[in-house]
């Protein structure tokens, strides 16, 4: 297995900042990928990449990441401050967060929306259900798509906004009030390690079998 | 303006704050020299220092030690002992004193963001990365300072997700204007986040304890949500490519939980995946933690599980549990009951 991946010298296509501080970046896609995998992506050659989920359909033109610009983060302030046809240096796809037809749930806190996103662009969305935390409206990112792909299976929790159309408090606490949790499905979870530990306890304790809980942490 | 620390800078940086007091170059290696040698904890303490040196240095600098601020103490005399960092958090150095070493257990960053299911660090979720100065600052503040023959980066975090720190507190360790140890007392434990573990295996030569814990990919996703990018197969085709016949050496850490990867199926798989590898597998009791869906393998099986892993021509240890009433073992440290979150999480 060969551990030194290709890296692709890319033109960026697009940067839109879509709430804020967060921001969607894309390029042409020139190799394959399954949703839920990671690019790694820099400025420079030599510098240290960071891994971003892919966001984008199997099959689309373009390759989408989703982040959330950092103050002090060592990279996504370089990238937020791109412009269209600059130059960023991208790894060719890789890891096995991979979802399969199957029913499932999705978990996500933030821009950990991101491989579900791609999951729906590549239409594996029959047979699930996402569960999204944030904070406000703009935090729901693509939710445009996820109502239409998922409708009622699209689950908002918002921390910060009261609105009808969402859960008012933390995903963990909707989750909390659920009650009945299939126990024969697959829970795939993605977003800060707080969250994910905190949901996997949650599920773990309503006798969720921990090999069915798939966990993917940003760092 | 808060001043600076002094202590946990390389020799460089110091050079760089010596030249801009406009101090004479060989003041740098007097600085470490009195950081790293003889352990001062003021700049008044640096007597061959001009006067004039010690008040510029006065003016921006502090030499930036920091006690521990409580420590558990386990019967069998290991030490827990928690250190404030200079975000008002708290870190863990664990103090285990055998016959004839003392190995510290020090902390990289403050929780962690891996969320391994086994791991009570985990539970805490990430608060932040430690400077080089405040890894040091555990082995240099420590009460046994003297007695310590080993340091391993076991503590809270993983290490190799806080490289440059990392990677500098090493350099104060080993070199000779610092604290002049062998690299071979030294090892740094990893998750296995592969291109951090390039550059460490590049950059340092001290020893590398690789956290294994099944050698299944499709079973270590269940349990370390790193295996979703770094898988342990492909962590072991990246250590075939360096030399570990030598003064390196590499572990494997295999925590044994019941059920889940005590089996002789796991074992021939660890010899399959290993081989031609020169290393070591540290077999470790697990030790529960609240609320776990975990149990820890019996000891009589840890014990048959080593001996198939034996008697396929492997070098295996069982790891002594030490400080178990003060949950002080690798994976249990916790300032849970300490810290509190500083903002409430938004998912």
């Amino acid at each position: 297995m060969a551990v030194k991946r290709k890296i692709f010298k890319k033109s960026i296509h697009s940067i839109k900042e879509i709430a804020q501080n967060v921001f969607v970046l894309s390029f042409a896609r020139n190799f394959e990928f399954r949703a839920g995998q990671v690019v790694a992506v820099d400025v420079v050659t030599d510098g240290e990449p960071r891994l971003y989920s892919i966001a984008s359909g199997e099959l689309d033109e373009y390759i989408e990441i989703l982040f959330d610009e950092k103050p002090d983060g060592k990279l996504t302030p370089k990238l937020s401050a791109l412009l269209p046809g600059d130059t960023i240096y991208v790894s060719e796809p890789f890891g096995n967060f991979i979802c399969n037809d199957e029913s499932a749930w999705w978990i996500a806190s933030g821009t950990g929306v991101a491989p579900f996103v791609s999951m729906v662009r590549s239409g594996q969305e029959i047979g699930k259900i996402l569960i999204h935390g944030g904070r406000y409206d703009e935090n729901f990112y693509f939710s445009d798509l996820l109502e239409n792909k998922l409708s009622g299976n699209y689950i908002r929790c918002a921390t910060q906004q009261a609105d009808s159309a969402y859960y008012k408090g933390r995903l963990t606490g909707w989750l909390r009030e659920q009650s009945f949790l299939p126990t024969e499905l697959k829970y795939y979870l993605c977003g800060s390690p707080e969250m994910v530990v905190e949901v996997r306890d949650i599920l773990i304790s309503r006798h969720i079998p921990f090999g069915q809980i798939i966990s993917e942490t940003y760092f | 303006m808060d001043k600076q620390p002094l202590f946990g800078l390389s020799l460089q940086k110091i050079k760089y704050v010596v030249a801009s007091l406009a101090l004479p170059s060989f003041t740098a290696t007097q600085i470490t020299d009195w950081l790293y040698k003889k352990h001062v904890s003021s700049i008044d303490e640096m007597t061959n220092l001009s006067k004039k040196a010690r008040e510029l240095l006065n003016e921006k600098f502090i030499v930036g030690l920091t006690a521990p601020s409580n420590v558990q103490i386990s019967t069998d005399g290991t030490k827990k002992y928690l250190y404030p960092t200079a975000t008002e958090k708290f870190v863990e150095a664990a103090y285990i004193p055998d016959e004839d070493r003392a190995t510290l257990c020090v902390s990289s960053q403050i929780g962690c963001k891996m969320g391994c299911l086994f791991c009570m660090t985990g539970k805490q979720g990430f608060q932040g990365n430690l400077t080089a100065g405040e890894i040091v600052n555990q082995i240099q503040s420590l009460p046994e300072f003297e007695n310590l023959t080993n340091i391993v980066y076991m503590g809270m975090g993983e290490p190799l997700d806080n490289l440059q720190p990392v990677l500098d507190s090493l350099e104060i360790l080993t070199a000779s204007w610092g604290y002049g140890w062998s690299p071979k007392r030294i090892t740094v434990s990893t998750i296995g986040v592969i291109p951090a573990m390039q550059t460490f295996l590049k950059q340092s030569n001290a020893h590398l304890a690789v956290s294994m814990h099944t050698p299944f990919d499709d079973e270590r996703k269940r349990i370390m949500p790193i295996q979703s990018v770094y898988g342990i197969s492909e962590v072991v085709s990246e250590l075939r490519k360096w030399d570990f016949s030598h003064q390196r050496r590499v572990s494997f850490e295999y925590i044994m939980f019941k059920g889940v990867n005590d089996t002789p199926r796991h074992a021939r798989e660890i010899v399959r995946l290993l081989e031609g590898i020169r290393c070591r597998i540290n077999l470790i009791r697990f030790h529960p933690i609240p609320d776990t869906a975990l149990e820890g393998t019996p000891y009589n099986v840890i014990v048959e599980f080593q001996n198939m892993l034996k008697a396929r021509g492997m070098t295996v240890t069982i790891r002594a549990s030490r400080g178990e009433d003060i949950y002080a073992a690798c994976g249990m440290l916790s300032t849970k009951e300490l810290v509190k979150r500083q903002q409430e999480p938004d998912f």
